[in-house]
């Protein structure tokens, strides 16, 4: 389901104008990162791609859908977001109960809902967790939870608002793994992250914004060393590729197993 | 500054402890990171030592917990919210919807004080330069992004001066370059002022190149205390769940036997040395 934002401009009601003419096409099945300052409108921008914000100028079109002219409701069937904050998404008394609220809602049969419901339980690794209350899990925990919601919901387009936050390294690499499979699925991926390091090993392309609009759109290996325009927008090349050009190679390793094969070739040729 | 001895503490209704027999001392000005995975135990040390546990937590306490001269079980909030600052983990609880502007709101804590408006204005004015909010200081704290939101709950408690600053992930939402400007703002508040500062963080290479000693926690234990190089490259706090840098992570695999692994760009740029081109 192909994505179109078309010279998208957004101001909310106190005045900030958060989105300045952007535009931005993502084809079915694309795995996008979106990096750049606080500030820049990542959110905003997320927040049109399902349709809680409708454009001030410009649209946005999901498939065949003009988010203008659907329901919130009616988006939810498209297009999945998974909110920075987990506390803004969760209601329900224990995990299951959030987690099945979203496939219930689509009107689908009670089996398929437990199984959809299971099977996103177990994708972010909280089937034990099943019957806890989510405010007794911790923020980072909460967080996997409104990620099983939304997984939950088989959407074609999946949207993630800064998943690794205050996430450890196991929760970091599983989301990786998610996110991952979701792409393998052919499902689009979005994720809006300041973890460049994550986005490199998981996104073929990367958007960065500053001061709501897009400064770059391209294959993340172009997009990550272009120095001057990640500076830009607040944000640093991925560790791997600062430590490759700190050492004066050309190549941009995007992932340590691309960093070592680069290594293993340049001791050889020595 | 803070001496915490055989601390052991339950929350409410569960079994297992939160913190486990957690013995450690950290002297004035020093800027400590506390680092493991989830669930370690790392908010909850955090309470520990501003005094939400036990005083609005409750729960089970043994143990003693000694802040800024204060036996922090002991002593009521209002006298350790003068001398502590807590800089939750989630910004949006923390903004008081009682001001309109990012300025009134950094001013508010201080207002409460009874400082004099003179010293006010000169700690508002630090704490938004600190966290690089000056140009924002007359936009409501309700038109700020999500990291934005978390500068501003930074910028409240540097306000205030606390002769000690307890921060659970305060840069968890920030942009890469104001993560770097906050550690670099803490280094100096550490050195300078001589602020105590117990930071928790994932961003380990920051953590590496800023702080000065690294403490890890794990299942509520303390696993890790020491320099920031040896703890985070420890493979049983790698196996434990404390993570690794990119760096580390190439180095190790690397293979290159004897040499100290790197956390740091620059430590990593000595170890592949010879890699040069």
């Amino acid at each position: 389901m192909q994505i179109a934002v078309e010279q998208v401009s957004f101001s909310y009601p106190g005045g900030v104008e958060a989105l300045r003419g952007v535009s931005l096409t993502i084809e079915a099945g694309e795995a996008v990162a979106i990096v750049g300052e606080n500030g820049a409108g990542k959110t905003t921008l997320a927040r049109h791609l399902n349709g809680l914000l409708k454009p001030t100028s410009g649209r946005v079109l999901v498939g065949d859908w003009d988010t203008a002219e659907q329901s919130i409701a009616q988006m939810s069937r498209r297009v999945g977001l998974v909110f920075q904050n987990p506390d803004d998404q969760l209601f329900e008394r224990t995990v299951r109960a959030e987690v099945t609220f979203g496939p219930r809602n689509l009107g689908w049969q009670p089996a398929e809902v437990r199984e959809a419901v299971d099977e996103a339980l177990a994708r972010v690794g909280l089937s034990e967790a099943a019957d806890t209350h989510p405010y007794d899990l911790h923020l980072a925990q909460r967080k996997l939870v409104a990620l099983a919601a939304t997984l939950a919901m088989h959407t074609p387009v999946v949207l993630l608002d800064e998943p690794t936050t205050g996430q450890d390294a196991v929760s970091v690499e599983r989301i990786g793994t998610i996110v991952d499979r979701l792409h393998a699925e052919g499902r689009t991926v979005i994720a809006i992250s300041h973890d460049l390091d994550f986005c490199a090993e998981h996104f073929e392309r990367a958007v960065v914004m500053a001061e709501g609009r897009v400064l770059a759109d391209g294959p993340t290996r172009q997009v990550f060393t272009r120095g001057e325009v990640l500076a830009h927008a607040a944000v640093e090349a991925p560790q791997l590729i600062r430590l490759a050009t700190a050492l004066g190679w050309e190549a941009a390793p995007l992932t340590v197993e691309e960093f070592l094969a680069r290594l293993r070739e340049l001791r050889r040729s020595r | 500054m803070i001496e915490i001895e055989n601390l052991t503490y339950r929350y409410p209704l569960t079994d297992a402890p939160a913190l486990q027999d957690i013995s450690l001392r950290v002297p004035r000005g020093q800027f400590c990171a506390l680092v493991g995975p989830n669930e370690a135990g790392k908010s909850t040390l955090c309470y520990a030592l501003s005094g939400y546990v036990p005083h609005f937590y409750r729960g089970e306490l043994s143990g003693t917990i000694r802040v800024a001269e204060a036996e922090v079980a002991h002593t009521d909030l209002p006298h350790l919210v003068s001398k502590i600052g807590l800089v939750f983990q989630n910004p949006f609880n923390q903004i008081s919807g009682a001001r309109f502007t990012v300025r009134e709101e950094v001013a508010f804590g201080l207002e409460n004080l009874g400082l004099p408006r003179e010293r006010i204005l000169e700690q508002v004015d630090e704490a938004l330069e600190l966290t690089g909010l000056t140009p924002l200081g007359a936009r409501s704290p309700y038109a700020l992004s999500g990291g934005q939101q978390q500068r501003l709950a930074l910028a409240s408690i540097i306000a205030m001066q606390p002769q000690v600053l307890v921060l659970d992930e305060p840069t968890a939402q920030l942009d890469p370059v104001g993560t770097k400007e906050v550690f670099a703002a803490l280094q100096r508040l550490s050195a300078a002022n001589e602020m105590t500062i117990v930071l928790v963080s994932h961003k380990l290479e920051w953590v590496a190149t800023f702080a000065e000693r690294v403490i890890a926690l794990a299942g509520g234990r303390l696993v890790g205390d020491g320099e920031p190089l040896d703890v985070l490259t420890d493979p049983a706090l790698v196996e434990a769940g404390v993570g690794q840098t990119r760096y580390s992570q190439a180095a190790r695999q690397a293979g290159d036997q004897g040499k100290p692994l790197p956390v740091t760009l620059a430590q990593a740029v000595e170890f592949f040395d010879a890699d040069r081109r």
